[in-house]
């Protein structure tokens, strides 16, 4: 009487299988590798750059680049004060990536978590963090960290504090959104029927449930945070000298462009490839992920007639 | 009932902008005395007292911000300290030049990005939808304040085609539009193509092949139609994100619009100014934010409130 | 009308693939049928048996790619459908071969009135329409207040009158075959019945064929002069309707006819009545909810359920019978204490179930357990089915310690016809029946005494129905168990129930013992409901 024959769902090895589907996308595969050479190089290039970042010569003062004499490091040229900016490019990356990353992680963490709660609870303290949420959310967040970093000082702490504030109402909306949806769903009141705890639920069925769809967001919002903090760098409010991102390598080099455009492109340059690799992969991401998109992405072999 | 809500919507408003502005109110009288910009350095500390009496400086916080409050209610708010008259007089003569350069901004954007995301997804995988991919991707990815510096590299310093600064003539504007649309052009593009491309497998147009129509008509008539809905959600929160654009490019190209005028506010301490800048701008958003449900409503007949 | 020569649609040997991945997934396999003028073709299978894909070839609704027609030809009175060009398909879809779809309101265009979308199809083909000709053609659906109802948006109607707008549409230009794929199965009974009419009339007024893809049994029966079967992409059984239902020669087949609930045929096991002491006893349980239209407007109070009562013997099963918003879901969520009743009392073993708090509470829960209608909606698809199943040990730790879970797993997942190291999987990794089987093991894990099934089976094919109610009711004999058997399924309900409560916007119209109520309905809602289950066309007509 027994139907037990199970259906035979193959999940294809998921990480080999994603592998595939990134390399019939060249452009995906392309960003990709970018992507990998850049992490790379923040974890190991200011081992080897980083002397050479802070190195001052007088004779390579606003070197041109593409000229080999100096070094490969002078291959993009160098700044006013004859500093590789391939070197300052590679230091400067570290900076730029790990201030969006724990920005992004931070706004990922507290949004989702008041989102969960938001969504969850009706009591008095969800309306306050939407309220909050509306009010981040209907101001240009460019001006409200303006304000917030040139009162507090501009440091990195107040430069991760701000940027993943001005971010986090995407998350506690997306979190509030699922959760509303989620609590709706029959395994919660199957949960709630046996008896479980609101907190059980939250954190053990709909949590789990609410995650992938942040982390999705959060690699989206990487590409805007890095843009944002390299607008906030470029007008003198971001992280300040001796340290530095590339967002203030674009402003060190705005006053030269007549003499040395290149001090001011390259650093743009860096930031326009890696956010556009970013969004490459986010949109690639998203073909795989839908079910009416993803054959195009596989490799169709027609039955023999 | 449209009146209920719009009331409910200003209402919420204006939680966020009172919010908002006891927010900037302490924190930017937390952090900083005035007095140290606007008098001499080697000022007595008599004079000193003379002027935060004048300006009310010397009371404590919490009565200076139920000052500030009074005066929001009878609609004075305040003095500007560096231009010594109203700091709303000041924050509205700024307005309409943003006003104009977003306007034309977005609009172009919408009108260009409907176009060539309802082509790219009319066939998908097409040449065509490939390069407008990428290119719609690049203009999301591009750091507004790099490509500003180097068209101003390229087509003023350069070709010598265009002015780098001010409003005068037509030509004037042609940089600072272009630089303003790239970002709310490319994620539209996406989004247009995306809703398309969704609205085109959907139960609904199988109905429209069934009944015989003609191709172009299903495209336009059908899937534009229903997808025109979440592009005008996008647009909308573009608009806000537009002001933190504006900042950046009349920085770049000394437009005297209100985002120069909140970044030069902000440096000089001018908080009235600070204030009246954000008040203006949180109304402008509003007015948009309504304008938008209005056309959701005229577009989807499922929507009442 | 047999004849291979009048036949108006010959399809042959059609072949249809989808592409993935690797090797192309067989969706249709060397399938052929043909329809006449006037005739009605039923094409009978369950989910995923290809019926679908095959009539979507011939309106050209598949993709491709993904879709891939491998082989085959579709010859429409003389024109062979796969050498069309767009234009040419364009002139066939719509004028002279018509399809409706099985939820309407996706088919419909949410903005666009129902009016316009109607007169689409005229101007789709060279003509104009006068809006007095859609009215007309309305009313011949019949759609009340046509004038008024033109100008309205497909959410405005409900989903009986949706589905008559589409085939409003599908009639237009008066087809030679119309393809109706799965049309009833999101409506109530009631409905169907009154739309299987509609469609019957319009055969009847215009002569058109009639393709209908149904996988319910009752329907077809209604329904068709001939009759194909599918399987898995395959036709296994095709011939006349009474032929194949009287005598299936197909071992597929004879698994789905065996598998209908045939009650009051006097195959029902008669069971002794249950006489134990009562268990549940619900006074005067009311829902109402205060709805709310637009801002200004004045509330409306709605009764979801108004002033039911009954009562529940141990060792009893209570059906409750009624079309979708009658209340009984809403029943079932206040007895389980999801959502609270506005008043009345329900005592369970003498306890007022609504007063309950903490630990008495938590005691009921216990001892009451609920089966959802969606097996796979009411498992969390991250858990696997060993975490799903101890679920109820670990929030009520008294019932067992830890060391004997994976035992209690095993035992339970036997208990239900599943195997001990199904334990490991995950539900996607299950059919829908198994994963029932899955939720009736969880809802076993705290030796319940009542379960209360919200639609148990609806959801499953109908093959497998009848084993899940095997299983419920065998379980019933050896625990002891009680059930509240909430269904909108009247044979189901005739087949396990004791007992019958019939409800109808949020009020009991009647209640009796399950014999009785089907041999001699006294409401006239009760009624309707019993003589809307299709009868077979071949009874009908002689």
């Amino acid at each position: 009487m027994v139907d037990v024959s199970i259906p035979s769902v193959k999940l294809p090895g998921n990480l080999r299988q994603l592998a595939i589907y990134l390399k019939r996308d060249k452009l995906a595969f392309c960003a990709a590798l970018f992507l990998l050479l850049l992490i790379v190089c923040v974890l190991f290039g200011p081992l080897l750059v980083g002397e050479a970042a802070g190195k001052l010569g007088l004779r390579q003062r606003n070197l041109a680049p593409f000229s080999l004499h100096q070094g490969l490091i002078y291959v993009l040229g160098a700044d006013t004060l004859g500093r590789p900016i391939l070197a300052r490019l590679i230091v400067g990356a570290q900076n730029t990536l790990s201030i969006a990353a724990a920005a992004v992680f931070f706004s990922m963490l507290v949004g989702g978590t008041l989102g969960l709660v938001a969504g969850y609870s009706e009591r008095w303290y969800s309306h306050v963090i939407l309220r909050l949420a509306d009010i981040v959310m209907s101001f240009p967040s460019l001006l409200l960290a303006l304000i917030v970093l040139y009162t507090l000082g501009p440091s990195m702490t107040n430069l991760v504090i701000v940027l993943a504030i001005t971010r986090m109402p995407i998350f506690i909306r997306t979190a509030r959104a699922e959760v509303l949806e989620l609590r709706e769903r029959m395994f919660v009141s199957a949960a709630l029927s046996m008896g479980a705890s609101s907190s059980r639920i939250l954190f053990r069925h709909i949590a789990p449930l609410v995650l992938p769809t942040l982390v999705t967001i959060a690699a989206i919002d990487f590409a805007t945070v890095i843009l944002a903090e390299s607008s906030l760098s470029f007008l003198g409010l971001g992280i300040q000298p001796p340290d530095f991102t590339w967002g203030a390598m674009v402003a060190n080099g705005r006053g030269y462009l007549a003499s040395a455009w290149w001090i001011a492109f390259w650093p743009g340059l860096a930031i326009l490839l890696t956010t556009l690799s970013l969004n490459i992969l986010a949109s690639w991401a998203r073909t795989v992920a839908d079910p009416l998109q993803r054959w195009r992405l596989q490799s169709l072999r027609k039955a023999p007639r | 009932m449209m009146f209920g809500y719009i009331g409910r919507r200003a209402y919420h408003s204006t939680i966020s902008v009172i919010g908002l502005l006891t927010l900037v109110f302490f924190l930017t009288r937390l952090t900083g005395d005035p007095s140290a910009l606007y008098l001499p350095l080697d000022s007595s500390i008599e004079a000193r007292e003379a002027f935060a009496r004048l300006n009310g400086l010397d009371q404590p916080i919490h009565m200076q911000f139920l000052h500030y409050l009074q005066n929001l209610l009878s609609l004075d708010f305040g003095q500007s300290l560096r231009q010594n008259r109203s700091a709303i007089e000041v924050a509205l003569e700024a307005f309409p030049a943003t006003l104009k350069l977003a306007a034309i901004a977005i609009i172009l954007s919408v009108i260009l990005a409907v176009i060539v995301g309802a082509l790219a997804a009319a066939r998908p995988g097409s040449l065509f939808d490939r390069v407008a991919g990428l290119v719609s991707l690049a203009g999301a990815s591009t750091p507004d304040f790099w490509i500003a510096i180097v068209g101003i590299l390229v087509f003023a310093v350069g070709l010598g085609m265009l002015p780098t600064s001010g409003t005068g003539t037509t030509l004037h504007w042609i940089m600072p539009i272009t630089v303003l649309m790239l970002r709310p052009f490319g994620l539209l593009v996406q989004v247009v193509r995306g809703t398309m491309i969704s609205a085109l497998s959907a139960p609904y147009i199988k109905t429209a092949h069934a009944k015989g129509m003609k191709r172009r008509r299903i495209i336009f008539g059908h899937a534009l139609r229903n997808s025109l809905l979440p592009v005008i959600t996008v647009a909308g929160d573009l608009t806000t994100g537009l002001i933190n654009g504006a900042v950046v490019v009349e920085t770049i190209f000394g437009w005297p619009g209100i985002g120069k005028l909140m970044i030069d506010s902000i440096i000089q301490r001018d908080f009235a100014v600070v204030q009246s800048t954000i008040l203006v701008t949180a109304i402008a958003i509003f007015i948009v934010n309504i304008a938008i449900d209005l056309l959701y409503v005229a577009l989807d007949p499922r929507i009442r409130y | 009308m047999t004849g291979t020569d009048t036949s108006i649609l010959r399809i042959d040997s059609l072949t249809v693939d989808f592409l993935s991945e690797g090797d192309p997934v067989r969706a249709v396999d060397d399938v052929s049928f043909h329809v006449c003028p006037g005739e009605t073709l039923v094409i009978l299978g369950e989910s995923g048996s290809g019926k679908s894909v095959s009539t979507g070839t011939v309106m050209g609704l598949i993709d491709c790619p993904p879709g891939d027609i491998v082989a085959g030809s579709l010859v429409f009175d003389g024109t062979d459908l796969s050498r069309l060009d767009e234009e040419g398909r364009r002139a066939l879809n719509g004028r002279r071969i018509a399809m409706i779809f099985q939820d309407p309101l996706a088919y419909l265009n949410p903005v666009y009135t129902v009016g316009r979308q109607i007169a689409e199809v005229f101007e789709s083909h060279g003509g104009s329409v006068a809006r007095d000709e859609v009215v007309q053609l309305m009313q011949r659906v019949g759609i009340p207040e046509p004038e008024k109802r033109i100008d309205h948006y497909p959410h405005q109607f409900s989903g009986g009158q949706r589905q008559r707008v589409m085939i409003a549409m599908a009639i237009a230009l008066k087809p030679d075959i119309l393809i109706a794929d799965e049309p009833t199965t999101a409506l109530d009974v009631s409905v169907q019945a009154q739309i299987l009419e509609l469609l019957c009339d319009l055969q009847r007024e215009t002569g058109m064929a009639l393709i209908m893809i149904t996988h319910d049994l009752e329907v077809a029966a209604a329904m068709a002069d001939r009759i194909i079967v599918m399987n898995g992409g395959k036709v296994v059984e095709s011939g006349k309707a009474e032929e194949v239902f009287t005598n299936p020669t197909h071992a597929y087949t004879r698994r789905l006819m065996a598998a209908v609930p045939h009650g009051g045929s006097g195959e029902r096991k008669s069971r002794p009545q249950p006489d134990g002491d009562v268990l549940l006893q619900v006074e005067s349980l009311s829902k109402h909810y205060m709805l709310t239209s637009g801002f200004f407007s004045p509330k409306r109070e709605f009764k979801a359920v108004d002033d039911v009562s009954f009562v529940l013997r141990r060792g009893e099963t209570l059906g409750i019978v009624g079309e979708s918003g009658s209340g009984k879901s809403s029943i079932a969520r206040m007895l389980l204490r999801l959502n609270d009743p506005t008043s009345g009392r329900a005592l369970f073993a003498g306890e007022d179930i609504f007063q309950l708090e903490g630990k008495a509470l938590n005691g009921f829960r216990r001892r009451v357990q609920m089966v959802f209608q969606d097996p796979f909606g009411s498992m969390n698809p991250r858990m696997n089915v060993r975490a799903i199943i101890s679920e109820p040990l670990l929030i009520h730790r008294d019932i067992l310690p830890r060391a004997r879970w994976n035992d209690r797993v095993a035992e339970l997942l036997e208990l239900v016809g599943l195997k001990a190291e199904h334990a490991d999987r995950h539900p996607h990794q299950f059919s829908g029946g198994q994963r029932q089987r899955i939720a009736i093991a969880r809802a076993l894990a705290s030796d319940p005494e009542l379960i209360v099934c919200d639609e148990a089976v609806s959801a499953l094919d109908v093959s497998i129905q009848m084993q899940v109610i095997e299983l419920l009711s065998e379980l019933r004999q050896r625990l002891g168990l009680s059930y509240l058997f909430i269904t909108h399924d009247l044979p189901i309900v005739r087949e396990f129930a004791d007992r019958v409560l019939v409800m109808q916007n949020g009020r009991v119209v009647e209640q009796n013992e399950t014999e009785a109520l089907f041999a001699s309905p006294r409401h006239p809602y009760t009624k309707t409901l019993l003589s809307a289950v299709p009868k077979a066309k071949w009874m009908a007509t002689g």
